[in-house]
């Protein structure tokens, strides 16, 4: 059995009479036991507020959750503390650059560049950040597997463009972006890259420094953390010019009745009350991630990608989105004409979670002429046996339908 | 698979394959588009009201078997009915749904009956419930 899928008590149960086969760990990931134990001693032993009083449960707490901080810097390899901000998830993240970064920066007659390929959470803010400043969205071009050109993309980035906004690792197509070029090449014309990181950091080891992205946002519900607690790295320097987006207790200096001052970072863009067990909790994941390693978790989450599209590749009327190598996380398909939600309520009755729907990725399903596609993801408590799982209930998926149909 | 065989009824794979009144209506009709955000089914509805009666219905739209069959089945069911009683079948289809015990033949056709399937899937009663929805959003225009 797969040397850690023992600490997901989760994964140990039966769904509808079939042992659980969990394949969205894109959606959000499992939690180990040792996750799940750190946030109940948290709250079982020494829940208190961070920064502030003087009693002794607010001073264990404090220190967990800056400890936490420290984590999260080490693992991304950030320069310093300061430029790790906790927020709610990556959408937040994503949120505070455009807000607070992009509308200041951005006029009219500016370029925010971006794949069609991206999350709404990364697409969404930037139409908002265009409409109210008048920048213009430009949007590089997708080959016909889904991939990106970086010569294609070269002669986009101009001294027009203010902003490249890119998924690291696409959540539909499992893509692989090539961040660290395309921060190459903005950063020669003036720019700065803002880097959706909420599929790539689970799975690979990525180092802010070596790609040197401006900002960075990921969720911690989607490597093994709890949700509501993400991360947004930005470089010190930017983030000190950028204002807090929310205002409020624990964000503040110096308060009169007509003024306010802000903390230093990274707390002034921490205003009320931190999620506090999230942090801690995420800590507990990145602990637990870099235990294994993160060399091994991204090897066995693209061996078993490849493993996927080999056996999934198959079974007759299968049809895949995105590439067909180097890939990670997760495989895209239809099946015959049969609707994803279909495929996906079959696949449950055998105890087989999967996704079905557009993935919160609308302008790229359009792209690929789909409405809904369905979606197998992996990690690192997933083994071939989920797979072989997973073949096995699409062809009963496809003996089902066609018993039906025949009628 | 019996669980399966109870959402999946012949009788909603035939109104799939050979959707009924699927098209457009003419221009003064009564128009509506809903999507179902979480997963992409969208339906466009069309009617054609008078006198608080509804003459005519057709719809468009992608989705999966169970909520184009529900748009199907609809369509067929409202031709003829008046507002109001349309209204009434929206709340009986909505209370099917929650899993309520209702008088099926209180629909005009009977082929919904093979709808009771879907409460038993929660997922899917969203899927189920959208045609009606656009449905009950038409005749209060």
């Amino acid at each position: 059995m797969n040397p850690w899928k023992k600490d997901f008590p989760i994964l140990f149960q039966q769904v509808n009479d079939h042992p659980l086969v969990y394949l969205d760990s894109a959606a959000t990931s499992q939690k180990p036991n040792s996750v799940i134990e750190k946030v109940a001693a948290y709250y079982q032993g020494y829940n208190s507020n961070v920064h502030r009083g003087v009693h002794t449960l607010g001073t264990r707490a404090t220190d967990a959750y800056e400890g936490a901080r420290d984590t999260v810097q080490k693992f991304i390899n950030a320069n310093k503390r300061e430029e790790i901000i906790f927020t709610r998830g990556a959408t937040t993240s994503m949120n505070i650059v455009a807000r607070s970064y992009a509308l200041v920066n951005c006029k009219a007659g500016d370029e925010i560049l971006l794949s069609p390929a991206e999350h709404h959470a990364n697409l969404i803010p930037w139409q908002q950040v265009a409409k109210q400043t008048g920048a213009k969205l430009v949007y590089m071009p997708l080959e016909a597997d889904s991939t990106i050109l970086l010569e294609k993309v070269r002669p986009l980035i101009t001294n027009k463009t203010k902003i490249v906004a890119i998924q690291h690792v696409s959540n539909v197509l499992g893509t692989i972006n090539p961040v660290a070029e395309l921060a190459k090449l903005v950063h020669e014309v003036g720019g700065i890259i803002t880097v959706d990181g909420a599929q790539s950091v689970p799975h690979m080891k990525v180092d802010v420094q070596d790609l040197d992205v401006d900002f960075l946002s990921f969720s911690g519900h989607k490597m093994l953390g709890p949700t509501g607690i993400g991360v947004l790295y930005g470089k010190e320097h930017l983030l000190e010019e950028m204002e807090p987006v929310e205002f409020g207790g624990e964000m503040i200096d110096h308060v009169d009745l007509e003024n306010a001052t802000w903390k230093e970072l990274p707390w002034k863009f921490e205003g009320g009350t931190p999620i506090i067990a999230g942090a801690i909790g995420l800590g507990a994941a990145i602990n637990y991630l870099q235990e294994i390693g993160m060399d091994q978790v991204e090897a066995h989450d693209r061996k078993l990608t490849a493993y996927a599209l080999e056996k999934l590749s198959k079974i007759e009327g299968i049809r895949f989105f995105g590439p067909l190598e180097n890939r990670i996380g997760a495989v895209t398909f239809n099946l015959d004409s049969i609707h994803p939600h279909d495929v996906a309520t079959v696949l449950d009755a055998e105890g087989i979670a999967v996704r079905a729907g557009h993935h919160c990725c609308q302008p790229l399903m359009r792209l690929l002429g789909e409405t809904a596609t369905a979606r197998a993801s992996f990690y690192l408590y997933n083994d071939e046996s989920d797979i072989d799982q997973l073949v096995t209930g699409l062809q009963k998926t496809k003996e089902y339908f066609g018993h039906v149909f025949l009628g | 698979m019996s669980s399966l065989d109870d959402l999946y009824r012949r009788v909603i794979m035939d109104h799939y394959q050979r959707p009924r009144n699927k098209g457009e209506l003419d221009d003064g009709a009564i128009s509506i588009e809903l999507n179902n955000p979480t997963c992409g089914d969208r339906i466009s509805l069309q009617m054609n009201v008078e006198n608080g009666m509804i003459k005519d219905a057709k719809f468009q739209g992608e989705g999966c078997s169970i909520s184009l069959a529900s748009a199907s089945m609809m369509t067929e069911s409202v031709k003829g009915l008046t507002v109001d009683q349309a209204l009434h079948l929206v709340d009986l289809f909505s209370r099917m749904m929650q899993g309520e015990e209702i008088d099926t033949e209180e629909f005009p056709i009977e082929d919904i009956e093979a709808l009771t399937g879907v409460a038993k899937f929660p997922a899917r009663i969203k899927c189920a419930t959208l045609a009606w929805k656009a449905l009950e959003k038409g005749v209060k225009q």
